[in-house]
């Protein structure tokens, strides 16, 4: 698959395939095309030439119904993107509500149990300023998963928080991940990769220049653009 | 209320202040009309800006430029003089006004509120997407509650723009409070000159304004404290 903003190409000849449950952590240099390629799987980006089929509902550019697959891929920010207008457990409800047409009562259910589940359920009836980021995030992570999705896509959920509230999403990622949640995860938190991954991906200049498992990853990197990135940032 | 009126003020001027007064209920009328029918227009106006289909795009763009640059004054000469005069057709004073003062409203509230939506970051609406809403839904849940709370107090301070905007329709013989005060003035009754009636008349607009203006202030501290 490739996309381009114009005349640069973002993504080049990008060849992926994600199995069932399996756990993808992305890395690489800033402006490589990590969170682009990750938008193109919910389609919050097109791409215009190959191929991208998620849990077989095939993406084109300009399709008619990107709620489809959308419904079935669960996506968080970078930024948390809370609606603000709205309480914790209203943010957990209103997409079920609406997306999936669940009714009200079901909707409050599910959004309480994945409330509890990132272990934030006294705060339900807060709204998302009077949270930490720590705290947000993870009821991003919920609301998300209250659409009971197949796939889960994070763009660098931590980068925006203070070092201290790190652990706090990392746990509640990898608690996420041993559930057998699929998972493509953009960070560069390589813990986090170590402990879960079952494979990285290193990405330069919109290619994907190199995918192992995590042990080959970081003790034999083989592309030079890895190993002076694992440099950088270990 | 003529009595009361009177005992208040004597018979002179209780019969000049109860004529100015049931004249503002034509002014309040107006603004009515206006508000209302600017409101939905620019509403639809708004929806049609940010739509996904350029044409619709590009109409709601000329209109909003041409309404916006037109001064209200010639409006009302165009709709209530010109065209009736060209098309030989009688329009009455209220519906030439109405309309006229409908298409200036319409205008510039639709740019209050495309300002409000596009004041939303693009990470709600990528949100909202990402959480299986369509477009629709996502404008009307997410993105339209939040820019609604920041479009309030200045769609509450144009209201004022309305209602002073209406003293102009005097002009095409509207018959408002702005008409009444006039020929009141020019009545040459001793008592009734313009530096006495005129004030009068401006108090009565300044207690149409000043409340709306308390409120929008009101409105948009609420606004920071939130
Ligand atoms: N909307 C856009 N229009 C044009 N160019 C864009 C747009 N979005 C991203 N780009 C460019 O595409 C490239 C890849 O961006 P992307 O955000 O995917 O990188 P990234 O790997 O996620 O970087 P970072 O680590 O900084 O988040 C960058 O060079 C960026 O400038
Ligand atoms: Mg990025």
């Amino acid at each position: 698959m490739s996309k381009w903003y114009d005349d640069f190409q973002v993504l080049k000849d990008i060849d992926l395939s994600v199995a069932f449950g399996e756990r993808i952590v992305i890395c690489g240099p800033s402006g490589s095309g990590k969170s682009t390629l990750i938008r193109c799987l919910n389609h919050l980006e097109e791409h215009q030439k190959g191929s991208i089929t998620v849990n077989d509902i095939s993406l084109s550019p300009g399709m008619k119904n990107p709620e489809k697959v959308r419904r079935e891929v669960g996506m968080v920010f970078q930024s948390f993107n809370l609606f603000p207008h709205l309480t914790i457990l209203e943010n957990c409800m209103l997409p079920q509500q609406r997306a999936l047409k669940r009714t009200k009562a079901e909707a409050r259910e599910i959004g309480m149990r994945f409330l509890e589940r990132v272990k934030i359920p006294e705060q339900s009836d807060k709204y998302p300023r009077q949270l930490s980021g720590g705290q947000q995030q993870r009821v991003a992570i919920a609301r998300a998963l209250c659409m009971e999705p197949k796939i889960m896509l994070f763009d660098e959920p931590t980068s925006a928080l203070d070092p201290e509230m790190v652990s706090e999403v990392l746990d509640t990622m990898i608690e996420l991940a041993e559930s057998g949640m699929t998972m493509l995860c953009v960070t560069h938190e390589m813990g986090f990769a170590r402990k879960v991954a079952d494979r990285v991906i290193f990405m330069d200049a919109g290619k994907i220049v190199e995918s192992s498992d995590p042990e080959a990853f970081f003790s034999n990197p083989q592309h030079p653009r890895t190993k002076e990135f694992l440099g950088q940032i270990l | 209320m003529t009595e009361l009126l009177n005992s208040l003020f004597g018979p002179f001027y209780g019969n000049m202040i109860g004529l100015l007064l049931s004249a503002t209920q034509w002014t309040i009328y107006l603004s009515l009309a206006a508000f209302i029918g600017g409101g939905l227009l620019g509403l639809m106006l708004t929806v049609l800006k940010i739509s996904p289909l350029k044409p619709l795009r590009w109409f709601a763009t000329a209109y909003i430029w041409l309404f916006q640059s037109i001064p209200l004054l010639m409006l009302l000469f165009l709709l209530g003089l010109g065209i009736p005069v060209f098309f030989q057709i009688d329009v009455p004073a209220w519906l030439a006004a109405g309309t006229a003062l409908t298409l200036f409203t319409s205008a510039y509230m639709s740019e209050v509120w495309r300002g409000a939506l596009e004041s939303i970051p693009q990470g709600q609406w990528e949100a909202g997407k990402a959480v299986g809403l369509t477009f629709i839904q996502n404008l009307w849940w997410i993105i339209a509650p939040q820019a609604l709370r920041i479009a309030t107090p200045s769609t509450v301070g144009f209201m004022i723009q309305v209602i002073k905007g209406t003293s102009m329709a005097y002009i095409i013989d509207y018959n408002d409070l702005m008409r009444w005060g006039k020929k009141i003035a020019n009545s040459q009754l001793d008592g009734a000159e313009p530096f006495i009636v005129f004030p009068i008349v401006a108090l009565i607009y300044f207690c149409l304004c000043f409340p709306l203006s308390l409120w929008s202030k009101h409105l948009e501290k609420k606004m920071v404290l939130t």
